[in-house]
């Protein structure tokens, strides 16, 4: 055992050294034949050379090499007619920016007829697709392996199996492992042979490959003369199975989209709600230009962009406390000059803020035009999180989810725990015993009003990077949110919470089979029944601050 | 002639104003038209038939203000969805008209109305038939919005949501309508509605004189609704329903059963927003789903509060009032036209509770006031 050991170390280091030998030497080469290769693709004129070079590059380590076939699969590869230096070049100003293949030193801008471009065909541009695919799928970046592993399924070719098998060994990423084994799924889908078919359905085990599954819908079904088009009964039998386990996950997945896509919609009606449920909650204020405070905060949204246009991916922190500051700023006016004269008048006072609602809406249609403005959604906000093939979180809605629930937790926390919040709570339970103890009723009314306002501000910034900003932004919310307060319980944070969660749900799970009017409706009708069974709502305070 | 031949009936008494108004509407059914089809354009007198239909429109919406007065001023239900009801009726009464056109429609079919066809519906849905007869339509223009009201307000008041609650809920209500209205599965015309009418009864609603009597019926309508309920206000019945907007529990406590009273006005009032509805609309010459919004219908609420909630003949005013500076306004300079109307609700609540009725009272008294001073004054 002992000599077999040695004998293995001794084999072992010559291994070692002689490929220490050849290393350099095979660098050395393989550098000398790209240079070589890329002289060479200036030269030649014939496809068939072309396509020579082209695998020939696609196998090179050289690093540029991948550079090189990318430009010339986007028509950027160019030579110069003097000398046919090979190029990459781009249109710029009419001319053309060049720049060195080898060296990538750029050289300035030339006119577009001193260079030609290095024509190819459609056959080596779709050789060259695969080829590119190959090689990126070995990578070092996994986000450029994932693409290129996605494109292979589009793709599908035969070829590319060995491509994929010898990617899969080396891969340890689960996403791409994934779309890997989807791909080479796909292939295995299309051999003639039963046995690769019968392999590929196993593959698909815990796929989540849209393609896959549409590849065995279409072998499970019948032509019109009755012919499947799987041939295999074996192989139809695995593929209905594995189908049938497909479609439940997609479903299960889809209720889960369903109830993201709901919770988020919830979420969107708690930021609306959620200042309402202070200014009617709380203060017992019916302020039908709440709508309006939504809209002053997502045109803050847009202003402040349009302030600081080299800084929007931070626009939007700007832009809370800002709306925050207009919208209680406007808040505070409104409270001051006509909600003052109208406590005790709930009717009235519905009436005059539905007027200042008008006014608000017409200045900002006189200021910013009636047209819609565009609000940018800053990178981080855009994109979307993809937990499998068939669920993929878009990260706006993740974000506004996170968003209503702090703006909540905070709201909670200034009423419950602050000293402001206090007098908030003592001035609505008792206004003439709050007022006698010394607490100035008349500013804490200012400043719970200006509270609410202010965060139908904030709803305005998360809303401008759903909607449109326009003038009727805020008409859009304003009946759902009381629908939300008055289903959640008048005077109840908590009881907000839960109404505008389970309106979102609610309104999201109809959708798709009732359609998104016709959901709208149904949700209404189903509150005004709702009011009939509990005047109070969901969550009715009880005992003896309940008035009349 | 020692008694008039027609004395005023007992419940008019003391009401100077319903009685102005009664016979302004009176002369204005006779005269306008008359000023219009005998008196030869050009002439100083001459109404054009745009004044004509105009006015129509103003005496329809104010209707319209009526029935809310009826309900606001005299039980304290805020309806922030009577618009809803006003609609119903003007589709109600367009479904009649839309059977008229028959086959003069842009695509000549007899069975169906032109956006039926372009929508390739193959017949007729089973809610518009009937409706080619007059009779049957103008019944549906009672029936729909009182059923509607009926069942709203039976679950509403029986679980005794009131106050701005209801407000709220009918709100609502009107903008569930102004969603379903504005689908083409409807069956009732999409976002275009009902329009292209041609003729009413046999008689062509191009017509002046079709015009003429439509504007006289409006006006009498509104002087015969205001008679009913002048009558309803002054009764047992309608001291009542000031018990209930004054103070609804004890009302309720003194034994009276609060809801059904709530529920007799509130369908009432409902009847008579969709006759004004019926009436509108072949004035107009179109109604779409646009009508139900919720805009409109607290609009309404604010021609009541301008004009003197409680009176019903300030309703009237207020309507005319409003709906004139409305028109004049959004053509002189439509950009100032919401700000007047914002403005309006923040006045009228704050500085005019009583409206331009109450305001003209109050001249009035301080003018007896002073006069009684100086009569005593000069007694001594």
């Amino acid at each position: 055992m002992k000599n077999c050991k040695k004998v293995l170390l001794v084999v072992s280091t010559l291994w070692v050294m002689f490929f220490s030998l050849l290393l350099p030497q095979s660098l050395v080469a393989a550098q000398n034949s790209f240079e070589q290769d890329v002289a060479a693709l200036a030269a030649v004129k014939k496809m068939r050379d072309k396509e020579a070079i082209i695998n020939r590059l696609a196998a090179s380590i050289d690093p540029r090499a991948l550079a090189v076939l990318q430009a010339m699969q986007k028509s950027q590869l160019y030579y110069r007619k003097a000398d046919r230096q090979l190029l990459y070049a781009q249109y710029q100003d009419k001319q053309m920016r060049i720049s060195d293949v080898l060296s990538a030193e750029d050289l300035g801008l030339v006119k577009k007829s001193t260079i030609k471009k290095i024509s190819i065909n459609n056959k080596l541009r779709n050789q060259m697709r695969a080829l590119l695919a190959q090689r990126m799928l070995l990578h070092k970046d996994a986000t450029i392996r994932l693409k290129a592993a996605r494109d292979l399924s589009q793709n599908i070719d035969a070829k590319n199996k060995a491509v994929i098998e010898r990617a899969l060994a080396a891969e340890q990423d689960a996403k791409v492992i994934e779309a890997l084994v989807g791909a080479s799924a796909l292939i295995g889908l299309q051999s003639p042979l039963e046995a690769d078919r019968l392999l590929a359905i196993i593959k698909l085990e815990g796929s989540s490959n849209k393609l896959a599954m549409a590849k065995l819908t279409a072998m499970v079904e019948q032509d019109d003369s009755g012919v499947y088009a799987e041939p295999s009964d074996k192989v139809r039998t695995a593929a209905a199975a594995q189908l049938k386990k497909m479609q439940g996950a997609a479903e299960f997945f889809g209720f889960l989209e369903n109830l993201f896509f709901g919770v988020s919609y919830g979420s969107v009606l708690l930021l609306a709600a959620v200042g309402l449920a202070i200014t009617f909650g709380v203060m017992g204020v019916i302020n039908m230009a709440h709508g309006e405070m939504i809209m002053l905060g997502a045109y803050t949204t847009y202003v402040v962009q349009l302030i600081m246009p080299n800084f929007i991916e931070y626009s939007l922190l700007v832009a809370i406390p800002a709306a925050f500051l207009v919208s209680g700023a406007m808040g505070v006016l409104i409270e001051r000059t006509v909600i003052r004269h109208l406590y005790g008048r709930p009717l009235e006072t519905l009436l005059a803020t539905f007027g200042i609602s008008l006014v608000l809406q017409q200045l900002v249609r006189s200021i910013f035009t009636p047209l819609n403005k565009s609000v940018i959604t800053p990178e981080w906000l855009s994109g979307s999180m993809e937990i499998n093939g068939f669920l993929s979180l878009t990260y706006n809605r993740l974000y506004i989810i996170i968003f209503s629930i702090m703006v909540l937790l905070a709201l909670i926390y200034i009423l419950k725990k602050t000293f402001v919040g206090l007098q908030m709570r003592a001035v609505t339970q008792n206004r003439a015993m709050a007022n006698s103890m010394g607490i100035r009723a008349g500013w804490v009314d200012a400043l719970t009003f200006g509270l609410g306002s202010g965060i139908a501000g904030i709803a305005g910034v998360a809303l401008s990077q759903l909607t449109n900003v326009g003038p009727n932004l805020g008409q859009a919310y304003i009946i759902d949110s009381f629908m939300v307060v008055v289903f959640g319980g008048v005077g109840n944070l908590l009881g907000t919470f839960f109404a505008a969660l389970s309106l979102g749900i609610a309104n999201k799970f109809i959708e798709p089979v009732a359609g998104a009017v016709l959901a709208k409706i149904i949700v209404l009708i189903f509150i005004v029944l709702f009011i009939q069974w509990r005047p109070r709502g969901l969550f009715a305070i009880k005992g003896r601050f309940v008035e009349d | 002639m020692t008694a008039p031949l027609t004395s005023p009936p007992s419940f008019l008494a003391g009401d100077i104003g319903g009685k102005r108004l009664l016979m302004v509407l009176l002369a204005a059914a006779v005269f306008v038209p008359m000023l219009n089809l005998a008196v030869p354009e050009g002439s100083l007198f001459h109404v054009s038939s745009y004044t004509l239909t105009l006015l129509g429109k103003y005496l329809c919406l104010a209707l319209l203000a009526l029935s809310v007065d009826l309900i606001w001023g005299y039980c304290g239900i805020l309806s922030l969805g009577h618009g809803a009801f006003f609609t119903l009726g003007g589709y109600a009464f367009g479904m009649y008209l839309m059977r008229q056109i028959g086959d003069r429609g842009v695509y000549g079919n007899a069975e169906l109305p032109d956006f039926m066809v372009f929508l390739d519906w193959q017949e007729l849905p089973w809610y518009w038939s009937g409706f080619d007869n007059f009779g049957f339509a103008m019944l549906m223009v009672l029936v729909v919005p009182s059923v509607l009201a009926f069942v709203f307000g039976w679950l509403a008041f029986r679980s005794r949501v009131t106050g701005v609650y209801f407000s709220i809920i009918t709100q609502a209500l009107t903008y569930a309508l102004l969603l379903a209205f504005f689908r083409n599965d409807m069956g009732f015309g999409g976002n275009n509605g009902l329009t292209d009418f041609k003729e009413v009864l046999g008689y062509s609603l191009q017509s002046e004189y079709t015009r003429a009597v439509l504007f006289s019926l409006s006006a009498l309508s509104l002087g015969l609704f205001y008679l009913l309920f002048r009558w309803i206000v002054s009764s047992k019945l309608g001291r009542v329903l000031i018990a209930i907007r004054d103070a609804e529990s004890r009302t309720r406590f003194t034994g009276y059963k609060v809801e059904y009273y709530k529920l007799f006005v509130f369908v009432l009032s409902a009847a008579v927003a969709g006759v004004a509805g019926a009436l509108y609309v072949p004035q107009v010459g179109i109604i779409n789903p646009g009508e139900f919004s919720p805009l409109n219908s607290i609009e309404v609420v604010v021609w009541v509060a301008i004009g003197g909630r409680g009176t019903l003949y300030g309703a009237v005013i207020g309507a005319v009032i409003v709906n004139y500076a409305k028109t004049y306004f959004t053509g002189a300079m439509p950009e100032v036209w919401l700000f007047m109307l914002g403005g309006l609700f923040v006045v009228s609540t704050i500085y005019l509770p009583k409206g331009v009725v109450g305001v003209f009272q109050q001249y009035q008294q301080r003018k007896l006031a002073s006069a009684a001073k100086t009569q005593t004054a000069e007694a001594t």
